[in-house]
């Protein structure tokens, strides 16, 4: 039987871990390597590089990176952020990424999905959605609607239908990112990620919201989630990936502890 | 022991050779090719080689695989298209001859899948070193997906000094959507469940093959890569 996953997301700016992310170890300030390096060694399921820089002639900066990253861990990773052609994500592979996350390209241009898909395999491309709580309506049946730009932009497109689409189109993994509870460390917003966990076949990863241990244990059980991202709670010293797995385990949930 | 030589982590060009290497190890040759076919996961295999200090070289050329002392065939994406890039460069026969010298051969993913005689992906046929077929992964229950993408308990079947250090609740990672169907039991050595129990670790002889990916195994998956990289080609 599978493990549920734990997965942890480093934003990562011109190379260096964003300022927004507070390491309490502060020798690993800034160097996303070592970073992921402990988290390898504790026990790590999985692990996701955001690329948040705003610069496009930064961006071999992040290629480097990954390199390096690649060379010391041995677990799957991903990569997103930026990712606007096929040749960034034939690069990102080389470079040493397991998979790459298409998000506000794919949205503006869905045939992105199935040109990626192609020269990588579905195996390796995730859609990233970031999705906003709105009212139900004609469009959005759901009423859960998709939006960009880290929120800021409305697309009009069901969150629900997207998900379906992405899967068709050749997604091998969807990343489920509520915006309404991103950053509010009060749980994953369950309802959405078991919609969409529910309409798909493919691996579901909740994003958005983790503050406790009962927040994974919610969402990768009630939330029919494959796989629950985590940030803060990681970074800042808070909880260990070890604890966190001990803390589900101990629960019942079948997660990885060799 | 040999002296290892040390190559830097994350090499972007390709090593060249077989003969300085050779020198450093006259009388066991722990040097390891790969093949290189453009089936994807490659730099990984030898990014891993070289995290546990084993000289890696990847090559295309069938007349230097086919001289291999020990021999990884990875794979990811499409058995059909692995396959016919197999059969239109010869590498496919240059694999064959190293697992007929009865050096040791280790399929990774869709190059294990390819150690069998057929593959439902596409379908194709493989190269039939052992036989049996991979067939698609079909499971009932919706809550499974597929995808079998993560980390699952591989249960030893019977020893195999690959699997030698692993215990009974240990994980390794997978990712993929076809299942190894050997026709001899005797060739199954690991299974995992996915819905249903299926063989993930098969081989004969100096060749053994794994659906799971070592290389993204932590040090689990390490470890089996060290071990590969001392094996003697014999079974137990």
């Amino acid at each position: 039987m599978l493990s549920k996953r734990i997965i942890a997301c480093l934003d990562v700016r011109d190379g260096k871990l964003a300022k927004s992310v507070k390491f309490v170890d502060t020798k690993d300030i800034g160097d996303p390597v070592a970073k992921a390096k402990q988290y390898y060694e504790g026990g790590l399921d999985e692990l996701v590089f955001y690329d948040i820089t705003a610069s496009s002639d930064k961006r071999a900066i992040m290629l480097d990176v990954v390199e390096q990253v690649a060379a010391q861990i041995f677990i799957p990773f991903s990569v997103g952020g930026g990712v606007r052609a096929v040749e960034d994500a034939t690069s990102l592979r080389l470079a040493g990424a397991e998979k790459v996350n298409v998000n506000t390209a794919a949205v503006q241009d869905p045939e992105l999905i199935a040109r990626v898909a192609t020269a990588i395999g579905s195996q390796s491309t995730v859609l990233s959605m970031d999705v906003l709580r709105v009212a139900v309506s004609g469009s959005i049946p759901s009423g859960y609607e998709i939006v960009i730009h880290g929120g800021r932009t409305h697309t009009g497109i069901d969150a629900l239908a997207w998900a379906r689409k992405a899967e068709a189109l050749g997604a091998g993994e969807i990343v489920v990112n509520s915006i309404d509870a991103d950053g509010t460390r009060e749980g994953y917003e369950i309802k959405l990620t078991r919609m969409i966990a529910d309409a798909v076949r493919v691996p579901v990863i909740a994003s958005g919201g983790a503050g406790k241990p009962e927040h994974l244990y919610e969402v990768l059980t009630e939330g029919h989630a494959d796989a629950a991202l985590v940030a803060s709670m990681v970074h800042y010293g808070d909880y260990t990936v070890a604890a966190l797995k001990d803390y589900l385990a101990g629960r019942g949930v079948k997660i990885r502890r060799s | 022991m040999p002296t290892l030589v040390a190559r830097p982590a994350g090499a972007r060009e390709r090593a060249v050779s077989g003969s300085n290497a050779k020198a450093c190890y006259p009388t066991h040759n722990r040097v390891i090719t790969i093949v290189d076919y453009n089936a994807g996961n490659l730099r990984s295999v030898k990014r891993a080689c070289d995290a546990v200090g084993i000289e890696a070289i990847f090559t295309h050329d069938p007349d230097r695989v086919a001289r291999a002392e020990r021999l990884i065939f990875p794979g990811v994406g499409h058995a059909k298209t692995a396959m016919d890039t197999l059969v239109s460069t010869g590498l496919g026969e240059a694999v064959r001859t190293v697992v007929k010298r009865g050096m040791p051969v280790l399929g990774i993913c869709v190059g294990a899948q390819l150690v069998l005689e057929s593959s439902e992906e596409g379908p194709t046929p493989g190269l039939g070193f052992l036989p049996g077929h991979t067939r698609l992964l079909r499971v009932a229950d919706p809550e499974l997906k597929i995808p079998h993408m993560g980390w699952n308990n591989v249960r030893v079947e019977q020893p195999h000094p690959l699997l030698a250090h692993l215990q009974p609740h240990d994980e390794l990672y997978f990712v993929h959507s076809y299942y190894l169907d050997p026709a001899n039991s005797a060739d199954v050595y690991a299974t995992t469940e996915h819905g249903t129990r299926f063989c993930c670790a098969l081989g004969k002889d100096n060749l053994f093959a794994t659906q799971f990916h070592p290389e993204k195994s932590g040090k689990l998956g390490l470890a089996l890569l060290d071990r590969f990289a001392r094996w003697d080609g014999k079974p137990c």
